[in-house]
């Protein structure tokens, strides 16, 4: 299939052992089918891609998006029932509340015309949260088949291995198919795929080696790097745009881009600024050095007191409640001097700047409760700064 | 031969493949029934007597059927129905209702269902009405009407038999065997289970399934027919000794040992140090500061700052690991403690650790030596 070769990269084994398990269109295919591998590794792009190009008649539901039992049935129907009928042609909404409903309902939709003598295939995507629904769903699924006793094929797709899926009781067992990472040399070359019109493949195959260089030891998912891949390239091309180099000064792009790819690594890559942001400081043109993720703040100029009230909630928060009065007795009075007033204003200016967080609902009637959401590094600092040996006061360290 | 004759002799031979591949795909994936029962001959011979019983002489009955999952019970039962309404006395009289643990997960769904496939009066389309009480007390009513002699004998069939003895005060089944100790409507109780015993007894289901571990991998042989069969084209015709070996490296590949491939260097590395923790501390639990102390000692060695990776950045290889279900933490995480310090436990043992190690594409020598180094701190 010269068409599905250049949209499906690097999967031409799995396309043809998915093709001829399909088989002929009004064949029996196996009744389950379970893909795994890891995340974007092309498992939902292959399957649906195929199923498309093949015109064979599916059903496509996220695990996730429906997440009970009545979301998944029900939007399992109203695809397929959307499928059987002609176009233009109004069907009204199937609701379904049990699995018994839903196989008789499924076998009077598979009556249909465009849909008997075909084998009809339904994907579940994000499959591994089906094990926390309703315990007969699963067993049910992988059975579908012979319950409805139609031609119908279920497809789990899922980036948890097939053994922690199996029941206790023991199911029926569905063909097991692997979808491999991708190599080194297939993500550069999907990643190359996607080069910008404006440049050459060359030029952009060099930014993507580089790319590789920096963030291939720590990710191999192809969906972070190609979001990596386009939020950096504006960098990268930055001295080929001011005039300073050409695009074959390989190492003056290179020491113009490596640091920076390597700040994207501590901030845009952990989500601690979001992509947004971090593309803005692109364009703004600020030194990179002077930005740190919000976990590389060792420290934050906070006023006296509210560095106090962020070590005793530190230790509020994490030390046992029946060691508090050996450990509290010297420090009530401090606490105490202070105004009531300015005490929950510096409390809610913790939690704005995330430092104290806000647990159980805010209409509780005895006050509210809060936590403290730092790590040990940082309140240490802190502490530091006050000069109180935090340590000496955790139940942990004693 | 001229060209127009081979044409359509390859269409032929395609036509016939075609035609071979939909019988064989039928047997592998759909169990279409045929003629032949291997193994099951005095049960099939039992169970057809007993259904005749029923069906002719009307006289109740109730069978359990039991062994492990493939062992070909439904295959069993299916070709029992078949051969007894072949009888023509038997297909004008005799119902069947088939009901099955998974899909009738209560007795108040059951119950609509046995009214539905009997087509009793409350049944209207597909709509049963009535209450709980209400419909069981009507088909007890058109069950209890009959006798002997005049009414048509009901065949229930039960799959996943085990399923409905978990019903709350198993009413149903109290009722139906009910009805077949009383000189009421002929009915034979037919239940299918995988369940020896209908308790959580291991090893009773371990000796049964070594018994039966030649049945077992009947569906397996399926699997790897299908697989093999896959490779039949017109190009191809015929199956060869080289497409069942491939088909049976493709059954035969360890599923965690294929996710540890993709991993990352880092992600490696955190496993490496997990596995030289449990070497040391004998499996006891481990946090990530722990892992991630353990993985600082190989980094500070001159020649690996290369690995000198922010803490964060750890944190979420470590995290990903989780998310892949390789490492579980040992309870529920508690609102209590902080990520960092929660315990957690590795699912892979040392040597799917290293087999797959061995298996990884450009591991880096360094990493590869630490791994089978025992002692951490050379």
């Amino acid at each position: 299939m010269p068409h599905l070769e250049n949209t499906v990269l690097c999967r031409e084994s799995q396309v043809s052992t998915l093709q001829s398990l399909f088989g002929e269109r009004h064949h029996f295919s196996f009744p389950s089918i379970f893909i795994y591998g890891h995340t974007a590794s092309g498992k939902t792009y292959v399957t649906q891609t195929l199923l498309k190009t093949l015109e064979l008649p599916h059903v496509f539901v996220n695990c996730v998006e429906c997440f009970t039992l009545r979301l998944l049935l029900e939007q399992i129907l109203n695809k397929l029932n959307h499928l059987s009928s002609s176009e233009g042609e109004y069907s009204t909404q199937i609701t379904c509340e049990t699995f018994n409903d839903f196989v008789r309902l499924f076998k009077q939709i598979t009556k249909a015309e465009s849909l008997k003598d075909q084998t009809v295939y339904i994907v579940l995507d994000k499959a591994e949260y089906l094990r926390d629904m309703e315990a007969y769903l699963l067993p049910g699924f992988l059975r579908l088949q012979e319950l409805t006793d139609r031609n119908v094929t279920v497809i789990f797709l899922s980036e948890i291995v097939w053994e922690k899926f199996r029941p206790n009781t023991g199911c029926f067992e569905p063909f097991v198919l692997y979808f491999p990472d991708y190599s080194i040399g297939n993500l550069q070359k999907i990643l190359s795929h996607d080069h910008p019109p404006e440049y050459s493949a060359d030029f952009y195959a060099a930014y993507i080696n580089i790319l590789l260089g920096v963030f291939y030891t720590v990710c191999r998912d192809l969906k972070e790097l190609r979001h990596l891949a386009v939020l950096n390239f504006p960098k990268y091309c930055e001295p080929v745009v001011k005039g300073e180099a050409s695009e074959r000064d390989t190492r003056k792009l290179w020491r113009n881009i490596e640091p920076h790819l390597k700040k994207a690594m501590q901030t845009v890559y952990l989500r601690e600024i979001s992509s947004s942001q971090w593309e803005k400081l692109q364009k703004d043109d600020t030194d990179p050095g002077q930005l740190k993720g919000l976990s590389a703040y060792t420290h934050v100029e906070l006023p006296y007191y509210s560095k106090f009230i962020l070590i005793a909630a530190y230790l509020a928060s994490y030390n046992p409640a029946r060691t508090d009065k050996r450990f509290f007795l010297k420090h009530h009075g401090k606490i105490k001097k202070t105004n009531f007033l300015k005490k929950h204003e510096k409390i809610t200016s913790l939690v704005t700047l995330q430092l104290l967080t806000l647990v159980g609902h805010d209409d509780q009637l005895d006050g509210p409760k809060y936590k403290c959401t730092v790590s040990l590094d940082f309140i240490r600092a802190i502490a530091r700064t006050v000069n109180f040996d935090i340590i000496k006061y955790l139940y942990d360290f004693l | 031969m001229s060209s127009r004759k081979s044409k359509s002799n390859n269409l032929i031979q395609a036509e016939y493949l075609s035609q071979a591949q939909r019988i064989l795909r039928e047997r592998f994936c759909h169990q279409s029934p045929h003629s032949n029962l291997f193994g099951v001959q005095v049960q099939y011979k039992h169970l057809i007597e007993l259904l005749k019983r029923t069906a002719i002489h009307g006289e109740s009955n109730s069978v359990l059927i039991i062994g492990p999952r493939g062992s070909g019970k439904t295959m069993l039962i299916n070709h029992a129905l078949k051969e007894l309404m072949e009888v023509e006395e038997v297909s004008e009289n005799v119902l069947q209702v088939h009901l099955n643990g998974l899909l009738q997960i209560n007795d108040k769904i059951a119950l609509k269902e046995i009214t539905r496939q009997l087509n009793l009066e409350n049944v209207v389309g597909d709509k049963v009405f009535g209450s709980f009480a209400e419909n069981l007390s009507f088909l007890l009513e058109a069950l209890k009407k009959g006798d002997r002699t005049s009414s048509c004998p009901v065949i229930f069939i039960l799959d996943e038999f085990d399923l409905f003895a978990h019903h709350k005060n198993q009413t149903l089944l109290y009722n139906l065997f009910d009805i077949s100790q009383s000189a009421q409507t002929p009915v034979a109780i037919i239940g299918l289970t995988c369940r020896l015993s209908l308790s959580e007894d291991r090893n009773v289901r371990d000796v049964l399934q070594k018994h039966f571990n030649v049945s077992k991998s009947l569906r397996s042989l399926h699997t790897l027919l299908m697989l093999a069969l896959n490779r039949v084209t017109p190009s191809h015709p015929f199956m060869t000794a080289a497409d069942l070996m491939e088909a049976n490296q493709l059954c035969s590949m360890d599923s965690k040992a294929n996710i540890v491939h993709g991993l990352s260097v880092l992600e490696i590395c955190l496993i490496i140090a997990m596995k030289h923790l449990n070497d040391i501390y004998e499996e006891e639990p481990f946090n990530f500061q722990m892992v991630y102390n353990e993985f600082q000692k190989f980094v500070q060695r001159k020649a690996h700052s290369v690995y000198n990776f922010e803490k964060p950045v750890v944190m979420k290889a470590f995290e990903h690991l989780q998310q892949l279900e390789l490492i579980r933490p040992m309870e529920r995480t508690s609102v209590n403690a902080q990520r960092e310090y929660q315990l957690m436990k590795l699912l892979l043992d040392n040597t799917q650790i290293m087999n797959a190690l061995q298996k990884y594409p450009n591991c880096p020598t360094d990493v590869r030596q630490w791994a089978t180094s025992s002692l951490s701190w050379l």
